[in-house]
């Protein structure tokens, strides 16, 4: 048992070192960790972003850093005041994605036959379904609000996570360990729990991070619809206000502009971490640092037919899962 | 013999065609309250009450059985009868959504097959050239701009082009000017106005592409043929296009298909910065007036012609790659 945890401790401290050097990653960490703070202790900054402060459509100034709205409310207050539920939303949806993939995907891939095939039927399905407009039907019918807006997102996302995961499982499953374990005489679920999931850790974990992009930006774009709660101030719904009272034919930049950037910001953010996570999944990317690093200091550059697998890193929402299978 | 694996595919479509169809039938069913009162409320002051039964009809919401409004429900679709648009009454559901059909497969279309083209060429450079400008700048820029939501990178280029700059129209399919038709005039007025909406989606979406390609290309270029045929001195032109990159193309092709469905959600987002008369600017239009029976057929139609597009990959795969046609023969 002790011997478990401690590989658990140098387990994170391994991510900390990835996050650490790679200078990517670094750049993500800051970033997020910049908006979760933000989302955490912005609203009892910032001002009240319903009050109306003054005239509307105002440029920025000195008073109103980012101006105001087209109801004359602080743009940068409701900026700050809708990280909040904005990440919330972003976070739990991709925790939960990834949670429903895992549990429908490893199922499928750790039992096969039957239950894989019509597992792996349903996944396919939802997978070749458009997302964004399967999400707007269901919205649409439950009361607006982020519960409705997190659930129809879990809808249309999970099957994405299903997929690679099941690939993965079927990689593990015919390794030594897992075959001795099923020797052993240990129950199926005990084999999934502490035998598959620990080796697939690093993708679980930039798995959620890609959910959390995906989350973040379905979300604003729902909201920006109008399927949200549109007297809630989040991110979507300042989007929808500034389309709604016509910003961009005013010229009003200031009522859109920043919210978009933020949520680049952190998608970016997101991704440039997952990329330094990648070297914990592929071992393979930290020996071609150091072998770069060592052709390098020689004075040579490294050339073409470098052995390396490609890396699935979280921004290839487009690679295929199957590689593995 | 790749019959078998054409007959799978469509087994599977057509499955999905189900599945969007039985969603579409439940959903009004499962929600709180009587169906036929939500879909309907927006109704109440334009109709009779024989054309609410009418319509009532046309959804199946009857008072017969479960299975049989079922059948009553997918009766009426398969004969393109989706009910009426509350927002565009009294126009037929399935007339609306045709009329906007077009400019959206135009549309999300141009924009996802050159998103894919130029994406994969920047790609297949960066990989040959290896930790080169192309390689250090753009998989991280792509990032940068693919994280950006699609519609806000729209509002942005519709600001600063045509608001600001005044290159582009604000919005709509084509000018007042022009007549509709197969004349220069309204095709470039078409291309004018498509310019802005296709050039954003493309720039959101090439990251993906990219990305895919270079990764592949890099573990392609790394193999025996490759290396040979550089031995034997082919031009680099020949071995990176020829030998690499068509075979680093595959997996970039198997997830065109699922791709289709994502970029056209942003597509449809798009529509909407600039008014663009397609299924996106619809769409919108039905959840504001919360038309239900144009939302449901904007869903499958959409589903449709996704499920279609895809397996026209499909049949692009079975002539791309031999190893599906020799494993099912």
């Amino acid at each position: 048992m002790s011997k478990r945890r401690s590989s658990a401790v140098s387990g994170l401290s391994a991510w900390v070192d990835a996050v650490r050097h790679d200078r990517r990653a670094t750049i993500g960490a800051c970033i997020v960790a910049f908006f979760i703070l933000l989302a955490v202790f912005g609203p009892f900054i910032a001002a009240d972003p319903y009050e109306l402060v003054g005239m509307p459509l105002q440029p920025p100034s000195g008073e109103h850093w980012l101006g105001t709205t087209g109801q004359g409310q602080d743009v940068l207050a409701q900026l700050v005041v809708g990280t909040r539920s904005s990440l919330l939303i972003g976070f739990s949806v991709g925790i939960t994605v990834v949670f429903v993939g895992a549990l429908i995907g490893v199922t499928a891939g750790y039992l096969g036959g039957r239950v894989d095939a019509v597992l792996s039927l349903l996944f396919n399905v939802f997978l070749v379904i458009p997302g964004l407009p399967l999400a707007i039907v269901i919205a649409a019918y439950l009361p607006s609000g982020p519960l409705t807006i997190g659930f129809v997102l879990v809808i249309a996302g999970w099957a994405w996570n299903a997929r690679v995961l099941r690939a993965q499982t079927l990689a593990h499953r015919n390794r030594d360990f897992v075959a001795a374990a099923i020797v052993a005489g240990e129950p199926s679920w005990r084999i999934v729990i502490s035998e598959i999931l620990p080796n697939m850790t690093s993708l679980l974990v930039s798995q959620v991070i890609g959910g959390t992009v995906y989350a973040i930006g379905a979300q604003v774009g729902l909201e920006f619809l109008g399927l949200g709660d549109v007297s809630a101030v989040t991110w979507g719904t300042n989007l929808y206000w500034a389309q709604n009272d016509s910003a961009l034919l005013t010229g009003a930049w200031w009522t859109f502009a920043p919210t978009g950037l933020c949520v680049a910001l952190v998608g970016f953010g997101l991704t440039m971490l997952n990329s330094g996570f990648d070297e914990i999944t592929n071992p393979r990317l930290r020996l071609e640092r150091a072998w770069r690093a060592y052709l390098r200091a020689r004075g040579h550059r490294p050339g073409h037919s470098t052995p390396v697998v490609a890396g699935e890193s979280a921004g290839s929402a487009l690679v295929t899962g199957d590689d593995h299978a | 013999m790749f019959v078998r694996y054409l007959l799978k595919r469509i087994g599977f479509y057509l499955l999905a065609a189900w599945v969007a169809l039985t969603l579409n039938f439940f959903l009004p069913r499962l929600m709180p309250g009587d169906p036929a009162t939500a879909l309907f409320a927006r109704f109440r002051g334009m109709l009779g009450p024989e054309a609410l039964e009418a319509l009532r009809e046309t959804f199946g919401l009857t008072d017969a059985p479960l299975i049989i409004q079922y059948f009553t429900y997918l009766g009426h679709v398969l004969q393109g009868d989706l009910g009426i648009s509350v927002a565009y009454y009294p126009s037929p559901v399935l007339e609306v959504i045709s009329g906007g059909l077009f400019w959206t497969i135009l549309l999300a279309g141009t924009a996802v097959i050159m998103s894919f083209i130029i994406g994969s060429l920047i790609g297949v450079a960066a990989a040959w050239w290896r930790f080169g400008r192309i390689d250090t700048i753009m998989p991280p820029l792509s990032a940068l701009l693919g994280a950006f939501p699609y519609f806000w990178l729209a509002m942005v280029a519709l600001y600063i082009f045509g608001f600001q700059l005044g290159w582009f129209p604000l919005g709509h399919a084509y000018g007042d000017g022009v007549t509709p038709g197969l004349n220069v005039a309204f095709i470039a007025d078409v291309v004018r106005h498509a310019f802005l909406p296709v050039g954003t989606v493309v720039i959101a979406t090439i990251g993906g592409w990219l990305l895919t390609m270079r990764n592949t290309m890099v573990s392609v270029l790394g193999m025996d043929y490759v290396n040979l045929a550089r031995a034997k001195g082919l031009s680099p032109t020949r071995v990176a296009l020829r030998y690499a990159a068509r075979n680093a193309l595959l997996p970039s092709v198997t997830g065109f298909g699922m791709a289709l469905g994502f970029v056209l959600g942003g597509s449809l987002l798009t529509e909407i910065v600039f008014s663009y008369p397609g299924q996106g600017y619809l769409l919108v239009q039905a959840v504001r007036s919360q038309d239900y029976a144009l939302m449901q057929g904007i869903f499958l139609i959409i589903t449709f012609a996704v499920l279609g597009a895809n397996f026209l990959v499909d049949l692009i795969q079975l002539w791309l790659d031999p190893r599906i046609r020799e494993a099912t023969s």
